[in-house]
């Protein structure tokens, strides 16, 4: 991978010039055209930065939340707001509310498939839209913390944190569901997903995408700046289920899943049109959000990288009615974006119609936003403080294995 | 001219009459099938939408009706809050009518209502719940 590079820039360079108003920004989309016209080289010394935007469901995403004291003060031990109940296990007034936790008496399955019609995620949502949400808190009462109960509404513009905490987001890449199933649709976290191979749901931005634009993360890792929910955020660590050394292709785009990011930001600057609470039927509560994260074109290497397209990035396409949930069988074939967004793909013979899940308009809006702040100066890169782990560290999402415990429940 | 979605039953025996294309013939309507169905009392089901002048719309109505034919509006919309929609993408595949599609070009989905049989499967389907039952 070592070359001779003919134009290295610098972080430095690249943001004296952003503050100066000179930094030429483009949006992945327009990387494409770019470099198909005038060629990697060119395009290297041409642009500074390019941007990337996704906007998909997001489980693993939640929001620390600070309340103050009350008065007499409180070691709140249970905690719900809005009826959704929020971890309360780090201290004495700090909750965190995960996205994927539905609403105290909500039916759940019972009646399948279950509507989830509100959770964690909406609790954020309503935050960020600066709504009124209820807390309600128990306590077992101490002697520094005599306060045993409470019941009171809180706002996000008296909170004295408030943030996103997100151990999981922007998965570099992910499966295709389809059903295989000839008796009956299912109900999945990738949406409904119809019987007898009827259809065929992804949920990725493709060419767009972050991580999909720095394939090896030479130049988003830790510290990195990024786009989150309408507000400037940032990357803090690898994110859950992180998994560098999955296959890949020739461009060294990864084939399925592998890298994530974990990534946080301040709630009270971000904005509802990038971050919405989703209900996914039959499966549960989860949330939207928008990401977008900058790419400095430092060498030709980024330069060819961020020109990737629909066309070279493949996807596995998976069985959700039994082979997913089993942890059983291989993919049934590999699929390109561009195939994808086509609207049908073709599996075993059979033409499937596709069903996006990641709304690439919101992408493009969320690109489009960054570039923006990146030109007026208002957005520098950040070059990332340590890098995420790469592929040669072998480093791979693992199975649980289950050691068995003796007279244990299972 | 005006359009009015319906939903027509036909009892079993007059299933192999060619009413459709009367009404359509003799009054000038023109029409778009949204869901054609025979149900289980091997009744015929057929929910379109109708085209033409009020008042032929009226008489041809009224005639199918003298045939035997069962004729209700749609009574109920399905609507889409446009603020909640995020154009994923998320309902296309359970709309049964194609009222729901993308524009590849542009990756927007488009809600056309006239083709819309207010089934309401996109109701719960949608993460977001951006669309939504007016009566
Ligand atoms: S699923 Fe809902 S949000 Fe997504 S495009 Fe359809 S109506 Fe809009
Ligand atoms: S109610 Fe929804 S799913 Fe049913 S026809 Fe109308 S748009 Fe399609």
């Amino acid at each position: 991978m070592k070359e001779a590079f003919t134009v290295p820039k610098t972080y430095a360079e690249i943001n004296e010039k952003i503050r100066k108003g000179q930094a030429v920004v483009v949006t992945a989309e327009e990387m494409i055209d770019l470099v198909e016209e005038e060629g990697v080289k060119k395009a290297a010394e041409k642009v500074d930065v390019v941007t990337t935007g996704t906007f998909g469901p997001m489980c693993s995403s939640g929001a620390v939340l600070n309340t103050g004291h009350s008065t007499p003060r409180m070691k709140i031990s249970k905690a719900w707001l809005n009826d959704v109940p929020a971890y309360c296990g780090l201290a004495a007034v700090d909750l965190y509310i995960g996205v994927t936790e539905p609403q105290q008496d909500d039916p759940l399955n019972t009646v399948h498939p279950g509507q989830f019609r509100y959770g964690g995620g909406h609790v954020i949502e309503d935050l960020i839209a600066r709504k009124d949400v209820r807390l309600v808190a128990e306590a077992y009462g101490t002697d520094c913390y005599p306060r045993k109960a409470l019941d009171t509404w809180i706002n996000v513009k008296t909170l004295n944190q408030a943030y996103l905490l997100n151990p999981r987001n922007s998965y570099q890449n992910y499966n295709v569901a389809v059903n295989l199933s000839t008796q009956r649709d299912i109900y999945t976290y990738m949406g409904v997903v119809k019987k007898d191979l009827g259809s065929a749901s992804f949920c990725s931005a493709g060419q767009l995408s972050p991580l999909l634009n720095d394939p090896y993360y030479r130049t988003i890792g830790i510290g990195t700046r990024i786009f989150l929910a309408g507000a400037q955020g940032y990357v803090y660590w690898e994110g859950t289920q992180h998994s560098p050394s999955e296959a890949r292709g020739e461009n060294g785009v990864p084939k399925c899943g592998s890298g994530t990011l974990a990534v946080v930001g301040d709630l009270k600057d971000m904005d509802t049109e990038f971050f919405r609470g989703a209900s996914m039927l039959g499966y549960g509560c989860t949330a939207a959000v928008g990401i977008g994260i900058p790419i400095p074109i430092l060498d030709e290497e980024m330069a060819r990288y961020t020109a990737v397209k629909d066309a070279d990035i493949v996807a596995p396409v998976v069985d959700y009615s039994h082979n997913y949930g089993h942890n059983e069988g291989k993919p049934l074939g590999y699929v390109s974006y561009a195939e994808l967004k086509s609207g049908t793909i073709n599996i075993n013979g059979r033409d499937i119609p596709t069903t996006p899940l990641s709304s690439y308009r919101k992408a493009q809006q969320i690109a489009g936003i960054l570039k923006e702040w990146i030109a007026r100066g208002e957005f520098f890169i950040q070059e990332p403080i340590q890098l995420l782990p790469t592929p040669d560290t072998g480093q791979k999402f693992k199975p649980l294995k289950e050691r068995p415990v003796s007279g244990g429940v299972a | 001219m005006e359009t009015r979605r319906v939903v027509l039953r036909f009892p079993k025996h007059l299933l192999d009459k060619p009413i459709t294309s009367q009404l359509v013939r003799q009054f000038d309507l023109e029409f778009n099938i949204l869901r054609a169905d025979i149900t289980q009392e091997s009744e015929g089901l057929l929910i379109m939408g109708l085209t033409g002048k009020k008042a032929n719309l009226e008489k041809g109505l009224r005639w199918a009706r003298e045939q035997g034919v069962e004729i209700q509006p749609l009574s109920k919309d399905v609507v889409r809050n446009e603020k909640a929609c995020t154009h994923c993408g998320a309902c296309i595949n359970v709309c049964p009518t194609d009222a729901l599609t993308i524009d590849l070009e542009t990756r927007d989905v488009i809600f056309n209502a006239n083709r819309c049989i207010a089934c309401e499967l996109c109701v719960p389907a949608c993460p977001f719940r951006a669309m939504e039952v007016a009566f």
